[in-house]
């Protein structure tokens, strides 16, 4: 097949110069047989996962050597651990879990292992409490491993109680083990998206999911095409989106042929990274608000949104997991600045919200603002996912410092500016018990 | 075919078309088609060659002309045919 000069240049420049890679590899796997009623056997069992991890590790670097396309991380995602809970609920046991699963990722080179994970929209079972109960724990004694509360849903409603005992934990959690755990409302089942990643029910036994990451890509289409109309501006996102997405294609088929795996989805998300050029606030920029924060960037977003999601749905036919603009704070590096300047605010980021699904992601908080505004502040996001009908995730971590202070974490989780919440007493209605409801959408639905 | 997509990146001086083509010689690899530009005193080459009939993976072939393009000072990228087919072409 003929290519011309200007076709390959296009790709060369994405793939070199615009920060065009791929997010992650996810294998998901079901864990499940290893459930037991005895800690030593099911732990034994899960020994037998060392195995497909380790081909699956190889065969990831395989396809990056072949392809010559860069794969920043491979991850595992697990049968979650709230299953393994309800025959033994018992905390030391989930403590001897979370080891096992993190020793197991590190033996196999896998950078994260999603699923320390439960459900509890309506409300806390055996399993769910237990993990709930042992999470600080887990976290703070693990390196790779990931979980994630889903603790509201549009057809369940919104478990308050659990959202209570998530924040506890998070408080005792250092800034590396908080950053590996999310809550969420209407948690999809086949997320490549640490820390919200786990194998789900109605899953095959395998699959391969793919995140690209691409903002690099868009901010640099727009820069070249200087689009005058809102039109222009939507098409050179749809396209430069439809390239992104097809190298999660290309990657995802590759990997799963190599290992005989099933391709799962591809997540049509743009993900920024700590690095320069890889920022999902760059490309609201680009688009002419010079500060992301400013009146308008909830509309840019949108846009941008949108259009990521027709040129994405064109370039694979399997999308799934959370697909959408991220706007993780601190692992953008534009994000952080313009926090620490104070042009962005929480209050800005639950605007965000409503057009893209990250949520409130990689805040940081501090300590003394203590339980209850952050309760408020999670409270909020989910009831937005809840009668929006739409995914959304919050990941806030909890830092000793002032507003305006920031904490540099390193590698892709970058630097966390402690934002400034309202300083507003909210204890009278957080201190309030039980679930809210599910909302009237929930009606449509039967 | 399996084929992939070579990039020759620098400034520009005698013996750079000569150093990566001969390395793909060594290995028998076949050039299918080839363009080259300097602008402004930049050398650019984009080769699309055939690693059938080659003698090695594009792994080790990526490596190898790394090390070239590191003596001639220009810099060198691999991908495989595939990205190009996947991202240019529905």
């Amino acid at each position: 097949m003929k290519y011309t000069a200007d076709e390959m240049g296009e790709v060369i420049n994405m793939l070199s110069w615009e920060d065009l890679d791929i997010r992650s590899v996810t294998l998901s796997v079901n864990t499940l047989y290893a459930v037991s009623d005895s800690p030593e056997r099911s732990l034994e069992k899960l020994s037998y996962l060392q195995g497909p991890l380790t081909r699956f590790s190889e065969a990831v670097d395989h396809v990056q050597e072949k392809l010559g396309v860069k794969i920043v991380t491979k991850r595992v995602a697990v049968s979650p651990v709230q299953y393994f809970l309800e025959p033994i609920p018992d905390t030391e046991y989930a403590l001897r879990l979370g080891r096992k699963l993190d020793e197991i990722a590190f033996k196999s080179r896998i950078d994260y292992i999603g699923g320390f994970s439960a459900y509890a929209d309506r409300g806390l079972g055996r399993g769910s409490y237990v993990l709930l109960l042992s999470l600080h724990e887990v976290m703070n004694s693990t390196q790779r491993l990931s979980g994630m509360l889903n603790s509201a849903s549009t057809q369940e409603g919104l478990n308050v109680d659990a959202v209570k005992m998530f924040v506890d934990e998070i408080m005792k959690m250092s800034p590396y083990a908080s950053s590996r755990v999310a809550i969420m409302a209407n948690s999809p089942q086949d997320s490549p998206f640490v820390p919200s990643a786990h194998h789900g029910r109605g899953m095959p036994n395998a699959s391969i999911n793919i995140a690209v990451s691409g903002p690099g890509a868009i901010v640099g289409a727009i820069r070249r095409s200087r689009p005058s109309t809102f039109q222009e501006l939507y098409e050179v996102v749809k396209k430069a989106s439809f390239k992104v997405t097809r190298l999660g294609e290309l990657v995802g088929r590759t990997v799963s042929e190599e290992l005989g795996v099933q391709m799962g989805s591809v997540d049509l998300s743009l993900a920024p990274s700590p690095a320069v050029r890889d920022s999902v606030a760059e490309i609201v920029e680009s688009m002419g608000i010079s500060k992301i924060g400013g009146h308008g960037s909830v509309t840019a977003l949108a846009l941008l949104m949108d259009a990521v999601k027709k040129g994405g749905s064109m370039a694979t036919n399997l999308v799934g997991g959370l697909s959408s603009a991220f706007i993780p704070v601190s692992e953008d590096s534009i994000m952080a600045n313009r926090m620490k300047e104070g042009y962005l605010e929480v209050n800005d980021l639950l605007a965000m919200s409503a057009v893209c699904n990250s949520g409130i992601d990689m805040v940081g908080v501090s300590r003394d603002e203590g339980h209850d505004k952050v309760t408020a502040l999670i409270l909020d996001v989910l009831s937005m996912g809840l009668i929006l009908n739409k995914i959304l995730g919050v990941r806030v971590i909890p830092l000793d410092g002032k507003p305006g202070d920031e904490v540099d974490l390193g590698g892709l989780l970058g630097k966390v500016v402690i934002a400034r919440l309202k300083p507003v007493d909210v204890r009278d209605f957080t201190s309030k018990t039980g679930f809210m409801p599910t909302p009237v959408k929930r009606l449509e639905t039967g | 075919m399996e084929t992939a997509i070579v990039v020759v990146i620098g400034a520009d001086k005698p013996g750079i078309v000569a150093g990566i083509s001969s390395k793909l010689a060594e290995r028998n690899v076949n050039i299918i088609d080839i363009t080259q530009t300097v602008l402004r005193g930049i050398f650019t080459m984009i080769m699309v060659v055939d690693l059938d009939t080659g003698n090695v993976g594009i792994g080790k072939l990526r490596e190898e002309l790394q090390a070239k393009g590191k003596e001639l000072g220009v810099e060198v990228l691999v991908y495989h045919g595939e990205v190009f087919k996947f991202m240019e072409r529905v």
